[in-house]
């Protein structure tokens, strides 16, 4: 990563995320038609629901014909940790109009977000609507097209999780969270290494009593916590 | 199951609700600034989001009892925390994470 902040530094920026995105995309793609929706419904969740884990949680909902109100909170609540990430990047675009400011929102995931919030370490702390727009843009057509690509050969793969393939966003995310812990010089490594660890043992807890997404947004507001507590007070 | 009503009002609710959290942050953010106390808690959800997400990968949900590890995920995080060490390139990380992932697979 460089402090390039154009649009072909964000599309060159965004490749592992995208090379990530593939594999699932593809499983949800065949894991849609498989569980008996046509693909034009598969297409469309990809295209506006695009919400990564939730849309796996719709697929298997609506193939056991769940009530449509269960299925939106059920959405909510999964995709609710989108809110923080959505006020983490926000400010960095309170110069930019407010349509630019919709059109990044829109197209924000996990992933685009944890690439902005490392490119902050080579950018001495700028974001750009050229750098991230690319990055969300290519993430987003590589799920489009990685959606389509697993809806039509639905039939032909037994078991898009073979491989190791669905290993490549738990491996971009070490790698995010490593260059992260290195470069933030503002937080220091030891005081990120204390969330790492609050956030390990509080979501191996919290996991007994709820939902890995429920668990994770937990953590995350636990573990923010505690670095304010330790900022303020030590 | 062809793109009936029951379907597609599903699939335009939850598009609404994931959008809807997606976009009201910058929404209100034009018109406010957040306090200094909201803007240093925020620092510190990058890493705690990033930490999550990989520990997320290593835990087995086991409803009402201590999760359970994917001994996989963990293994395969070894090389990748190396690669990432050493080549600090994130491309380089996946693929060699993936291999590692793929070739724990076929071992055990």
């Amino acid at each position: 990563m460089t402090s390039e902040l154009t649009g072909k530094a964000g599309i060159k920026d965004a490749l592992p995320t995208a090379l990530g995105y593939i594999s699932i995309a593809i499983a949800f793609g065949i894991l849609g038609r498989t569980s008996g929706l046509d693909l034009l419904s598969v297409m469309l969740l990809s295209i506006f629901t695009y919400t990564g884990s939730a849309q796996f949680v719709i697929i298997s909902m609506l193939a056991t014909h769940s009530n449509i109100w269960s299925i939106v909170i059920s959405t909510l609540l999964i995709s609710s940790r989108m809110s923080l990430m959505s006020l983490t990047v926000a400010p960095y675009f309170n110069q930019t109009s407010l349509s630019r400011n919709l059109w990044l929102g829109s197209l924000l995931t996990d992933e685009t977000f944890a690439l902005s919030m490392n490119k902050l370490n080579y950018t001495e702390h700028k974001l750009s609507f050229s750098w991230l727009n690319a990055a969300n843009l290519l993430a987003y057509l590589v799920w489009a097209a990685a959606t389509l690509t697993g809806g039509l050969v639905g039939q032909l793969i037994k078991d898009p999780e073979q491989l190791g393939l669905s290993f490549a966003l738990v491996a971009m995310f070490i790698g995010l969270m490593y260059l992260q812990l290195i470069s933030d010089r503002l937080m220091g490594i030891t005081r990120q290494l204390i969330i790492i660890l609050v956030v390990a043992i509080s979501f191996y807890f919290c996991l007994i009593y709820f939902s890995a997404n429920i668990a994770l947004l937990l953590t995350v507001i636990i573990g923010s916590s505690i670095g304010v507590v330790i900022e303020r007070w030590y | 199951m062809v793109l009936g009503k029951y379907v597609l009002f599903t699939i335009l609710g939850c598009s609404l609700v994931t959008w809807f959290l997606r976009v009201t942050p910058f929404i209100i953010l034009q018109h406010f600034h957040l306090p200094k106390l909201v803007l240093d808690y925020l620092n510190f959800v990058p890493i705690a989001i990033m930490a999550g997400l990989w520990i997320e990968s290593l835990l087995i949900r086991q409803s009402g009892q201590l999760p359970a590890i994917n001994w996989l995920n963990l293994g395969a995080s070894i090389p990748a925390f190396l690669t990432v060490i050493i080549s600090k390139n994130l491309l380089i990380t996946v693929i060699v994470g993936v291999i590692g992932a793929g070739i724990l697979q076929m071992a055990f």
